[in-house]
């Protein structure tokens, strides 16, 4: 079978959860076996994985005929993609873009970030779609988060494919309720017009139902899983002279996170015990606010904040954790509840986050329960056999979340959709 | 001819009031009273009191030939005591007819019989001596916690003078065997054991009202027709359940009472009779001994211990709660020894369990928390006060040898001093019988009297209910009555 997805971010390059999300799903596609993938994105680096994917940058399509040659396109874009592939590309153009800033192989320029201009971004993004949909033979389309969901219809339109969208987050996560307008149209018209919707989470698949007025039966959810960490992460250890628990918060330090929760616990914990640092890493626009809070509440010794870290340090930082914690207030997914599992951390988590319906062995607490997020805090630095059991069950669990079985599942709905 | 021996289980727990770890240190008292009283009444009111009617009526009408027996936790009867006083007059009633058998088991429906044999016996007395108090009745046969058995407690019971035990029928023991037969234990051959008919047992208390079942529905005729179509040899059928089987589990329009009640009807017809475990006991012999080296039990699909010892969780709990027993039981703090009984439930332990299957699923119908943890870190919550006040009253400094010694010297003394009673009192008497009139006499007495008023001190705070009083008051009445008893305590 062969599919074309469309997606923002790509590993080793990412932004946020989404990138890890589609590359996990396409792997697990890929282990399923007999599954052919073209994945689209807007700038690649040229060091992404292509040993199970196709993989075809956004800015190296061309949408304006430009005469060049061989040699010459080996040389510009060579890294990222075989200079066939350019040419079939071009053979596709369908009209004239020469009017929009094109570069010297009649490409357009992708930031393959957020910017200020994401709409015009999305736009051109749409515009290439169109050419390579019309170059690369496909029997499903796939598009992963409603950045691409103007490209998946474009492309649906071209080919007369049947289009699955992906639905990683909505706006009604992000913003807790206040919509952008613009947004939500775009993704209730990427709704409108998919054959099927794959939701992340029931959480999500509710917000679909209800806030964007979708039939339930064209939405299914497929959890999200975890890809197995690699023995250097895994042996990585707490560092020595560790005396006290630390109990961690990893994550955009912002309104979605609920990271005043955290606080407030700890000041209750911290009040009881001695023997405990809390760590708030990352960062985001509620940080100063945060940093302000922790001084108020007199725990500020106690309280450190890292900044954001990245790569490696993520899990040098999980492996010092005794606790970790994520009071989202509205969490489609939450992935990183399952890296902290596989590193062997029991997990604290809000009951509004999308992972709590496949996880048994963390502790699921409301966000706004501050109460027993401290009890729960207490108990796992408090009583040994609760670590041990949370450690112990969680690692069990979290191995057997694996992305083959989620690419079951979707290739499974993308077969009912070409039988239909 | 066949015997039907029914057994009926009520037990209910303390449950734990949300204590918070702020708590520990600050609140004593442990127990949400309110959901004690709101579940025991339901269940009296849906099925232990409509159940007692429908037995009383059935004995009436059968003449006494239909006979049960009964195992009702300590705790549960505290309960019911409070809060469905009507409950215990009609088990008295029932107590009365004398067809009703009251069986042995620990007080506190604990774990004690793996984990503390001096724990396991204290409760064991504990609470047939509260069935004596209730009912007139000296329990004969033991029925252990959830029919928990296995030989190391086989030889316990036996030990305790008990003629025969409860148990359950799991398959990795009996195998090929049948439970439709006396058994006897391979340690202490002595011991009779009686074991559960599982799938006629369930069949009445867990299928009886579902539509699915391929027997549904099910009737009298039908069900005796099954137990006289069992082979001739297997003369016994042990019918043993929960009693809220009846109006709870079973809910009263699904005809469980008028089913009940024509069961003695079609069993006389064909000569099958209703016998109490003693009366098994008497007249049947056992066809073999029964090895039982890891414990079993009748809850969940195991059929062992794990629902209540499966994960860490539990297993730390139970360690952490029979680490203090020793010094418990040196306690005299009535209140100290109340918690201890309440906080060995076994149920404690039940709603700790991970387990996801269908198992899982009875662990969380019956827990009042939303995960294991939560139960977990609770239950730890509470313990750790309690801990606390325990150590307060006997520093772990001293550790439990040097304790065990004191507590020896201290156990000698009161003989010591009780022998010297008697040689006083005796003494007395011959001089009042030899020479009338004597002075000493009057001095005499004295040393009988101070001991009797160092004893009420001991009690009388402890019946005040404020704890925060009665905690600053407790101590020097307990030291003061320790000095008095053992002089060897002061040279700590």
């Amino acid at each position: 079978m062969k599919a074309l997805m469309f997606g923002w971010e790509f590993p080793p390059h990412i932004l946020g959860g989404l990138g890890t999300a589609s590359y996990g799903l396409t792997k697990g596609m890929w282990e399923n076996g007999d599954m052919d993938i073209t994945f689209v994105i807007p700038k690649p680096w040229g060091d992404e994985p292509k040993d199970f994917a196709n993989i075809i940058g956004a800015n190296n399509t061309p949408v304006a005929w430009r005469d060049v040659q061989w040699d010459y396109v080996q040389s510009r874009i060579g890294n990222v993609m075989d200079p066939q592939m350019y040419f079939d590309l071009r053979n596709h153009i369908y009209g004239d873009f020469n009017y929009m800033s094109t570069n010297d192989l009649g490409c357009i320029e992708f930031s393959g970030r957020y910017p200020e201009n994401l709409l015009e971004e999305i736009n051109n993004y749409s515009i290439v779609a169109g050419v390579i949909a019309r170059t690369v033979d496909c029997d499903i389309i796939h598009s992963h988060d409603w950045l691409t969901y103007p490209a998946g219809i474009h492309a649906k339109q071209v080919t007369g494919k049947p289009l699955v969208i992906h639905v990683h987050a909505t706006d009604f996560d992000r913003s807790r309720g206040n919509v952008n307008p613009t947004v939500f149209s775009i993704e209730k018209d990427g709704m409108n017009n998919a054959d099927h919707i794959i939701t992340v989470s029931n959480l999500t698949r509710r917000t679909v139902i209800e806030k964007y007025g979708i039939s339930p039966d064209k939405v299914t959810t497929v959890h999200n899983a975890v890809e197995p960490l690699n023995e250097e992460l895994l042996n990585l250890e707490a560092p020595p002279g560790k005396t006290s628990k630390v109990i961690t918060f990893l994550g955009r330090i912002t309104m979605q996170k609920g990271p005043e929760y955290f606080v407030e616990a700890a000041a209750q914990v911290l009040h009881k015990v001695n023997n405990a640092q809390f760590v708030m890493a990352g960062s985001g626009d509620m940080m100063d606010k945060m940093i302000r809070l922790a001084a108020k509440r007199d725990i500020a010794d106690r309280f450190h904040f890292t900044g954001f870290l990245k790569g490696k340090q993520v899990y040098e930082m999980l492996a010092a954790s005794d606790v970790y914690i994520m009071p989202s207030v509205s969490e489609p997914f939450g992935i990183s509840p399952l890296e902290a599992m596989q590193m062997g951390v029991p997990s604290i988590i809000s009951k509004q986050s999308g992972c709590a319906e496949i996880l048994d062995n963390v502790i699921k607490i409301d966000y706004w329960d501050t109460n027993a997020m401290a009890d729960a805090i207490y108990s796992i630095i408090k009583y040994p056999a609760m670590f041990n059991e949370l450690r112990e069950q969680g690692l069990a669990e979290v191995n057997q979340i694996t992305w083959d079985k989620a690419g079951a599942k979707v290739i499974n709905i993308y077969r009912n959709l070409i039988n239909r | 001819m066949k015997a039907i021996c029914f057994y009926f289980q009520i037990h209910q727990p303390f449950r734990l009031k949300h204590y918070r770890f702020f708590d520990i240190g600050n609140d004593h008292y442990y127990y949400d009273d309110f959901a004690d009283d709101d579940i025991i009444t339901r269940i009296a009111q849906r099925s232990y009191l409509p159940a007692n009617e429908m037995l009383l009526d059935m004995i009436r009408e059968n003449g006494k030939k239909f006979k049960v027996a009964f195992s009702i936790s300590g705790t549960a009867l505290e309960q019911l005591e409070q809060y469905v006083p009507e409950f215990i007059d009609s088990m008295k009633e029932l107590a009365a007819t004398g067809c009703v058998e009251f069986l042995s088991e620990t007080y506190a429906h604990s774990l004690s019989s793996i984990y503390d044999p001096d724990e396991f016996v204290a409760q064991v007395k504990a609470h047939d001596e509260k069935i004596f108090q209730l009912f007139g009745q000296r329990p004969k046969v033991f029925r252990n916690t959830e029919l928990i058995y296995d030989d190391d407690i086989a030889s316990m019971v036996y030990a305790m003078g008990f003629k025969a035990a409860i148990t359950a029928d799991a398959k990795h023991v009996l195998g090929w065997r049948s439970p439709n037969f006396l058994y006897s234990s391979a340690s202490a051959p002595k011991l009779k054991l009686l074991l559960k008919n599982g799938k006629l047992s369930d069949d009445i208390s867990f299928r009886f009202s579902n539509p699915e079942w391929a027997s549904y529905p099910l009737t009298a005729d039908k069900y005796i027709n099954w137990i006289n179509e069992l082979p001739k040899e297997e003369q016994l059928v042990n019918l043993f359940m929960n009693y809220d089987a009846f109006g709870e589990l079973q809910p009263r329009e699904s005809g469980i009472f008028e089913f009940m009640k024509a069961l003695p009807r079609f069993a006389a017809e064909h000569d099958i009779q209703f016998w109490t475990p003693s009366e098994v006991v008497s007249k049947f012999k056992p066809v073999a001994e029964l090895a039982v080296p890891y414990p079993m039990s009748w809850t969940d699909e195991a059929r062992d211990t794990s629902a209540w010892l499966g994960n860490t969780l539990q297993q730390e709990a139970v360690r952490k709660l029979y680490s203090i027993g020793e010094r418990v039981r040196l306690c005299t703090d009535r209140r100290i020894k109340q918690d201890w009984n309440y906080l060995q439930a076994s149920d404690h332990f039940f709603y700790m369990s991970t387990k996801h299957n269908d198992d899982g699923s009875v662990h969380s119908h019956y827990s009042p928390y939303d995960s294991p943890y939560t139960a977990f870190t609770n239950y730890m919550n509470v313990l750790s006060d309690f801990m606390t006040r325990v150590e307060e009253q006997y520093p772990a400094s001293i550790d439990n040898e040097e304790l065990n010694s004191l507590l020896l010297t201290i156990r000698n003394q009161e003989q010591e001093i009780e022998k010297l009673h008697r040689e006083v009192e005796m003494m007395r008497n011959n001089i009042v019988n030899d020479t009338t009139g004597d002075f000493p006499i009057d001095e005499e007495p004295a040393p009988v009297k101070e001991e009797k008023p160092a004893e009420e001190p001991v009690a009388e705070p402890e019946k005040k209910p404020a704890p925060k009083k009665k905690a600053p008051a407790k101590k020097p009445a307990a030291k003061k009555t320790a000095t008095k008893k053992a002089p060897a305590k002061k040279t700590k």
